[in-house]
């Protein structure tokens, strides 16, 4: 055996499961999603994992993840004995239709799958809405033709079984917040493969949280492909927390496709993670589209963090944001890479990108790399990259008011993370997470802080290293 | 209040004060002037304690203690305020946040209780409406987006906040049109006391009018070359600071 397959070994395991467990793989399928699961297994094998000599993966290396021996699970998990309190959300103010996923299989309250809305929303399963509504999945599944798929993509149509789905018809607006918890929970090493396919018809609004929570102190590894469709003139705000344990990998794809005068905020709050990918795919194939895509990571330790951000304007008349804000301690690292293709035809377009990072240490790294393409000749486009330390000045000037040197720098790192923060439009989720930085910044976040299970064994908390008490 | 004694200061090795001697009482307000580089603002933030500054030589003694010694924040922590002639935006803190932390630490230092809500939104209130800042202001950031003029202002409001017992304002003048330079010296002269000092560091003796100094040092090179009343101001007005320069 060489070095190479001892270090893929988990692509031969995954080639075997797949071939064991094709019974339980294929029970909800409809022929079309069958034969796509099989055509992206054949691809699976030809590209395996990412690897470090492709270019969107120099800076990422999956080997460390890759060496555990993990399980995947082809049925539900089982509902923990105390139901699903732990998933409720501690929010104050904030009504949520709460939906719940335990390591990677939906579970509801009352065994009901789908739960279906007056306006005629449907949220639920993903395996159930494959059989129940299999023409709407299928015509959205069937949308596997990413150009820059890796084999991660592959994998998980290979094998995602299930996820949810949330599917808001046309004129329909949902008034309450969907929020989607991502709960991983069992004493074992986990691979989890979900998929969610969200599709919001023409004029339709949806809000959805999603949280990705570790409750265990295992090593996971969670290969997620998230799948959605903007009708015309619709809207989409959605939020995306990511705070798991330091040992756990999260390889988060989300693919946005945007019809005409759709509107889109996506904002990644990144607080804790051991290897933390998100992969953005916003395809403005409409007109007159706004897509804003912000993104916040505070990471320490031999925390990693990696935001891969592709916006493509292929039709004009469209505008879009990216901006990302890291904050990195210890020898931490931190990838960013902004991609904004405007294609010929998409005069007009508004593209804009901007990535600052703040390294509290000599170790602390950042990749940023910014990357415009413009094929057309009537369009705006900037992007702006920087890596810093706390300006001194600013530092004086706060301790010339009587904040001590830790405190200054705690408000400075505080008021450089609100940027992004001031963009949550939904004032509760908001203070929530002002909230949840400002812990997390002062060292008193641990996975285990929103957790009922009350176990002795919790991380160790992590530091910044400053003292905001009085803040 | 304030005893300096033959201070020498440089920044990147390279000498800004150069034997600088002077002495403050409570109550009194004194003027700094002299031409542009002369090491005004250097002096101003070696009181303050910015550590870009390396102290060389000389003393600075507050209210007997060496103040030499002390980081920035205990420094204002006993009663020195800088106003800043360049005051730094702070984006995503506000304003009224960033007040009562800055009273409450100082009042931690002192052995006092934080401020309680209604004292600090009454005062908050009545200092806002002194200096003529809109009423947004306490949610507003830190000088951001702030005009010139309404960062000076800020500068004065935090130190009417403050309450210190030695401000030095470091050309907080300039800027300013004739209004706001009322509306600001105003503001100034409500802390004068028996018990404080103010340090007013300027290029016109137009600020001066409205803020009377009882003494005027002239600063060249790095040190003081004349000392007077509040008539040597007018004087420098009319002859400029030529005549003083040999």
């Amino acid at each position: 055996m060489d070095d190479l397959s001892l270090k893929y070994h988990l692509k031969d395991k995954l080639i075997a499961l797949f071939e064991k467990h094709r019974d339980d793989l294929f029970r909800n399928d409809t022929s079309l999603i069958s034969s796509l699961r099989e055509r992206a297994f054949e691809r699976f094998k030809v590209l395996g994992f990412p690897h470090t000599k492709l270019e969107q993966w120099r800076q990422t290396d999956l080997t460390g993840t890759l060496s555990h021996d993990y399980e995947q699970h082809f049925r539900p998990s089982v509902p923990p004995a105390g139901g699903l309190k732990y998933f409720e959300c501690e929010v104050p103010d904030f009504d949520t239709i709460l939906v719940s996923v335990l390591n990677g299989w939906f579970i509801s309250p009352d065994n009901k799958p789908l739960t279906r809305l007056p306006d005629g929303t449907v949220i639920g399963s993903l395996a159930q809405a494959m059989l129940e509504y299999p023409r709407i999945v299928e015509e959205h599944w069937g949308n596997d033709d990413h150009s820059r798929a890796t084999g991660l993509d592959a994998l998980n149509t290979a094998f995602a079984q299930d996820g949810v789905f949330i599917y808001v018809p046309d004129d329909a607006v949902i008034p309450n917040t969907i929020q989607m918890v991502n709960m991983i929970n069992l004493d074992r090493k986990l691979f989890i493969q979900n998929r969610n396919l969200i599709i919001l018809g023409k004029n339709s609004h949806l809000t959805l949280v999603q949280c990705d929570d570790s409750l265990n102190h295992e090593v996971n590894f969670t290969n997620t492909v998230t799948e959605v469709f903007l009708g015309e003139n619709s809207s989409f705000d959605h939020y995306k927390l990511q705070n798991i344990n330091d040992h756990s990998t999260i390889l988060n794809t989300t693919h946005f496709h945007l019809n005409d005068g759709s509107r889109m905020n996506t904002n990644a709050i990144i607080l804790n993670g051991g290897l933390i990918r998100n992969d953005v795919y916003v395809n403005i194939k409409g007109e007159g589209c706004d897509a804003n895509v912000y993104g916040l990571y505070l990471v320490d330790k031999d925390q990693h963090v990696d935001n891969q951000i592709y916006v493509d304007h292929v039709s004009p008349h469209s505008k879009s944001y990216q901006l990302f804000k890291g904050i990195l301690d210890d020898q931490a690292k931190a990838v960013f890479n902004g991609h904004i293709l405007v294609h010929r035809g998409a005069q007009k377009t508004n593209a804009y990108q901007s990535n600052k990072n703040i390294l509290l240490t000599d170790k602390a790294t950042v990749n940023a790399k910014p990357w415009l393409e413009i094929y057309a000749d009537d369009v705006k486009c900037s992007h702006g990259a920087a890596v810093g330390q706390l300006d001194p000045n600013a530092l004086f000037y706060i301790r010339s008011r009587g904040l001590s040197e830790e405190n200054a720098r705690m408000l400075l790192m505080y008021a450089f993370a609100a940027e992004v923060i001031n963009k949550i439009t939904i004032e509760a989720l908001k203070i929530t997470i002002d909230d949840l930085v400002k812990k997390r910044l002062r060292g008193e976040l641990s996975v285990c802080d929103q957790c009922v299970l009350n176990c002795r064994n919790k991380e160790n908390t992590v530091s910044f290293k400053i003292d905001m008490s009085k803040i | 209040m304030l005893t300096i004694k033959d201070l020498k200061v440089s920044i990147n090795e390279k000498e800004i004060i150069s034997g600088l001697s002077l002495e403050i009482k409570a109550g009194e307000v004194h003027a700094i002037m002299g031409p542009n580089g002369t090491g005004k603002s250097t002096l101003a933030w070696a009181i303050a304690g910015n550590e870009m500054y390396n102290v060389t030589g000389g003393s600075i003694t507050y209210n007997g203690r060496n103040l030499l010694e002390m980081p920035p924040e205990e420094r204002a922590c006993d009663g020195i305020f800088l106003g800043f002639q360049y005051p730094v935006e702070i984006p995503g803190v506000s304003m009224a946040n960033f007040m009562r932390t800055a009273i409450n630490e100082q009042r931690k230092y002192r052995g006092l209780d934080p401020i309680s809500s209604q004292e600090f939104l009454s005062r908050m209130e009545e200092n806002r409406k002194l200096l003529g800042i809109d009423s947004k202001l306490a949610n507003r950031s830190v000088n951001e987006g702030f005009s010139g003029g309404e960062k000076k202002k800020s500068e004065i409001f935090q130190m009417a906040m403050i309450e210190p017992t030695l401000a030095i304002l470091d050309e907080t003048d300039s800027g300013l049109d004739i209004d706001a330079l009322k509306v600001v010296a105003n503001g100034v002269n409500k802390l004068r006391s028996g018990k404080n000092a103010i340090i007013v560091i300027t290029h016109y003796q137009r600020l001066l009018e409205y803020i009377i100094p009882d003494v005027v040092h002239v600063l060249y090179k790095g040190r003081i070359v004349k000392t007077g009343g509040r008539e040597l101001a007018l004087e420098l007005e009319q002859k400029g600071y030529e005549w003083l320069k040999n």
